[in-house]
């Protein structure tokens, strides 16, 4: 049977197909629909899944339930495996029961991530199997895979698909789905403490395990070799399509290999070199497939010319499509270039992203630019939807490492010039993930910093997943949540305030008391997501009101405010917030109820 | 505009045909300019469409249509909507959104183009939101790989009771444009 699956949805298929008791994840684009696939799934197939503080615990809930013997799933995007790096190294070592599969989404463009990283990388550093799919059809069959891959050599395995297999929807043909009938138990054995002397015999064991996968590839159906002359090109996951289609344009009928797991398999690879003159390797990201085949040319002695990115004919950066791919076959083969005929539309407006209409971060920020107007203040920022805070007209972050990032840098920042105002704005999520570290480490060592909670009560920017911080989980319902207010006194904090953002005049009040504390405060700024209510008044401007000052779209910039030539607009996409009817210093924006 | 193209793609796939969709998520999604291709065939290899191989280009906000056409094949059919969506940047004084010049640039091209004020009848329908199903109606207007009114039936299974009524009349007014009811003039307004 066939149905329509995204890449994602596909592999959370083949997860149940392959009978997985544990799922869990910490949301990331464009990994987060397989979990949230998963945890949909989760009740009618009996398995359990969580939404998990951060990508290290993720994986180590996953290894503990392997280590029983139970088949998990754990998804995150390429930057959350540096976070869930530490466990992973030691994993590879210890290894694992039932079948562990780590979903790991790269997204080379990138298209909403802060780096291009290539988790292929990350395999061969941590010596574990990757699969590399393509097609969502390839990526549920190779989740089936990865877990016999996973069992078979008691090692997690890694899937590793990009943003356009994870994005891209196909009509895959689904398996008939299996009930976990496994045993599960942990054994207690010395195999599961990691020491000093014990690693060194993993560490053999695994090496050993990395040359065995190698072997078992060689007859994977992942792997595919089609022979049509002395000129061939070999490539990997999603670039194995541009290149097809490419052909097929172009006409040419050149040799083709398909890699789609790694370690490589060498004797295929190797028996398809012999048969080549020129060789060209097509692959997004790092040059991994090509320093491997690069590697096996000069071992086993091959007079083959390889192209790639070592002689800058494949980009190392951004995304390949099939437009890109034709011109580098093109150069290869030494045929003219396309001439493109030019066309010259007219110059289009610039469609950065935006705070949606309405948000409470806008909100929040405006708050506390407003607070700081007379002193020197910056604004350390994290990773979320308000990251586009640092967008005009607010310009209000100035810093955006990584998870976590904005408290602790913010602490650096104000050993170097205490002299200056330093703000940390973290979302609520991302608190949980990695912020509370920072936040104890600013208690402990005296640091004068104010850190702003935006408590917009679900992870909006990866599609509004819950956190610890609400009475729900993955599953279903539940009582508890952990109070943000609380947890911040625990850790040490004194001085921690709570603020309405759509509430303008008393959160800045509360935004000027925190900003003059001495040692760290904490201002929760809690609102919902606009996306999580309906609203039912919005706002309109009364033009005999309005003189058409501009403040409210040139301080605020709600994208529903709209400048005309006679006056300033409400759009139908106004949530309703408020905050511009409050900025407004002639009294014209008024609520009216939604239509 | 992610929930118009997996309504094509469901409708072609029920119909026997290979697809592949492309969408985006995450960052472009705020705001952004959002692409999304849909492909339908046999021995379908990438989502993405390669330059110049697009039949039909579906445009959901006027600027954003221009953005789009490198993606369409000599001849190819142009559905837009009229109307804009002004991003911040504009407001801001940053760029500039020069309306009148886009829409004489897209009256030029050798394309076959119907320009519909999506709004408008999104509005009529009942909901300035249903601007997806009027465009997915002018679109069963034309000549596909299957019937138009699949289109209909398929956002129907995806989409909440409640959305229907506006949706099948966002949808309907959507088509009767597409079938020239209005002709074009009228429909840009
Ligand atoms: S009330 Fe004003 S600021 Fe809030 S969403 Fe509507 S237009 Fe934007
Ligand atoms: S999704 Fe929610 S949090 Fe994100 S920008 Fe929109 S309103 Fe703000």
């Amino acid at each position: 049977m066939k149905q329509l699956l995204m890449g994602n949805e596909a592999i959370a298929r083949g997860a149940v197909e392959a009978g997985i008791d544990v799922a869990t994840a910490y949301p990331g684009t464009p990994s987060s629909e397989v979990f949230m696939a998963l945890a949909k799934m989760a009740p009618e197939h009996g398995f359990y899944a969580e939404y998990s503080a951060n990508e290290k615990v993720a994986l180590e809930v996953a290894a503990g339930a392997a280590y029983a013997g139970a088949r998990s799933i754990v998804s995150m995007k390429q930057v959350g495996l540096n976070v869930a790096a530490d466990p992973l190294m030691s994993l590879a070592y210890i290894g694992v029961k039932g079948g562990l599969v780590l979903v790991v989404a790269d997204d080379p463009g990138p298209h909403s991530s802060q780096t291009e990283q290539d988790t292929r990388k990350f395999g061969q550093f941590a010596k574990l199997p990757v699969f590399n799919p393509g097609t969502p059809q390839e990526a549920k069959d190779m989740t089936l895979a990865a877990f016999e891959t996973s069992e078979k050599l008691g090692l997690p395995v890694i899937l590793r698909p990009t943003t356009r297999t994870c994005h891209v929807c196909q009509d895959v043909e689904v398996g008939e789905v299996r009930k976990s009938k496994k045993v599960i138990r942990f054994e207690k054995d010395p195999k599961w403490v990691i020491m000093p002397k014990l690693s060194y015999l993993k560490h053999q064991e695994l090496n050993v395990k990395y040359l065995k996968a190698a072997e078992m590839f060689e007859t994977s159906p992942f792997n595919e070799s089609l022979i049509r002359g002395n000129q061939g090109i070999i490539t990997t996951g999603v670039s194995y399509n541009y290149v097809m289609e490419a052909l097929e344009i172009l006409g040419e009928n050149l040799s083709v290999l398909k890699i789609g797991t790694y370690p490589i398999p060498e004797k295929m690879v190797t028996n398809f070199l012999k048969q080549m003159d020129t060789v060209l390797v097509v692959e997004e990201q790092e040059p991994v497939l090509e320093d491997e085949v690069i590697k096996l040319a000069w071992k086993n002695n091959l007079r083959v010319d390889i192209s790639g990115k070592h002689n800058n004919d494949v980009p190392r950066e951004g995304e390949l499509d099939t437009d890109k791919v034709m011109a580098i076959i093109r150069k290869f083969l030494g045929l003219p270039e396309e001439t493109v005929s030019p066309v010259s539309p007219p110059e289009l407006p610039l469609r950065p992203p935006t705070l949606c209409a309405g948000c409470p971060h806008r909100a929040s920020f405006y708050v506390f630019k407003k607070a700081v107007r007379k002193m020197d203040a910056i604004f350390t920022g994290d990773i979320g939807c308000y990251t586009l805070g640092n967008a005009p007209p607010l310009e209000a972050l100035d810093t955006c490492l990584c998870m976590g990032a904005g408290v602790t840098q913010a602490q650096g920042l104000k050993r170097v010039e205490p002299e200056r105002k330093l703000v940390a704005f973290i979302g609520d999520s991302t608190f949980f993930h990695t912020g509370i570290p920072g936040l104890i480490n600013a208690v402990y060592n005296q640091t004068d910093i104010t850190v702003v909670i935006l408590d917009n009560r679900t992870t909006a920017m990866t599609g509004f997943q819950p956190h610890p911080g609400l009475p729900q989980t993955a599953m279903g319902t539940k009582e508890e949540a952990i109070d943000l207010e609380v947890l911040v006194k625990a850790c040490g904090v004194r001085n921690v305030y709570k603020a309405d953002p759509y509430d303008l005049e008393q959160a800045q009040k509360i935004a000027a008391r925190a900003l003059e504390d001495n040692g760290p405060s904490v201002v929760i700024m809690k609102r919902e997501c606009v996306h999580l209510v309906r609203p039912s008044i919005r706002y309109e401007v009364e033009t005999d009101k309005c003189n058409n000052c501009g403040v409210c779209y040139k301080t605020f910039g709600c994208p529903a405010l709209f400048k005309e030539d006679d006056g300033v607009k409400i759009m139908d996409d106004c949530n309703g917030c408020s905050v511009c009817s409050q900025i407004c210093p002639s009294g014209a924006i008024k609520p009216v109820r939604h239509s | 505009m992610v929930l118009a193209s997996r309504i094509i793609a469901q409708t072609a796939m029920k119909n026997g045909w290979q697809v592949r969709t492309s969408e985006i998520h995450g960052m472009a999604q705020r705001g952004g300019a959002v692409t999304s291709h849909v492909r339908i065939g046999k021995n379908l290899f990438g989502a993405l469409i390669p330059n110049g191989a697009a039949d039909i280009l579906l445009g959901f906000e006027l600027a954003e249509t221009v953005r789009g056409l490198e993606k369409l094949k000599a001849g190819g059919k142009i559905i837009a909507n009229s109307a804009k969506v002004v991003p911040v940047s504009v407001t801001m004084g940053k760029t500039k959104y020069p309306d009148q010049e886009i829409l004489q640039y897209l009256k030029k091209q050798p394309y076959d183009l119907t320009l519909v004020d999506a709004h408008s009848l999104a509005l009529k329908a009942g909901h300035y939101k249903a601007v997806n199903m009027v465009l997915l109606g002018v679109l069963a207007a034309q000549k596909l790989p299957f019937a138009g009114d699949g289109l209909l039936s398929t956002a129907l299974e995806l989409l909440p009771a409640k959305l229907h009524e506006v949706n099948v009349k966002a949808f309907y007014l959507g088509k009767q444009t597409g079938e020239g009811y209005y002709g074009h003039s009228a429909a840009i307004s």
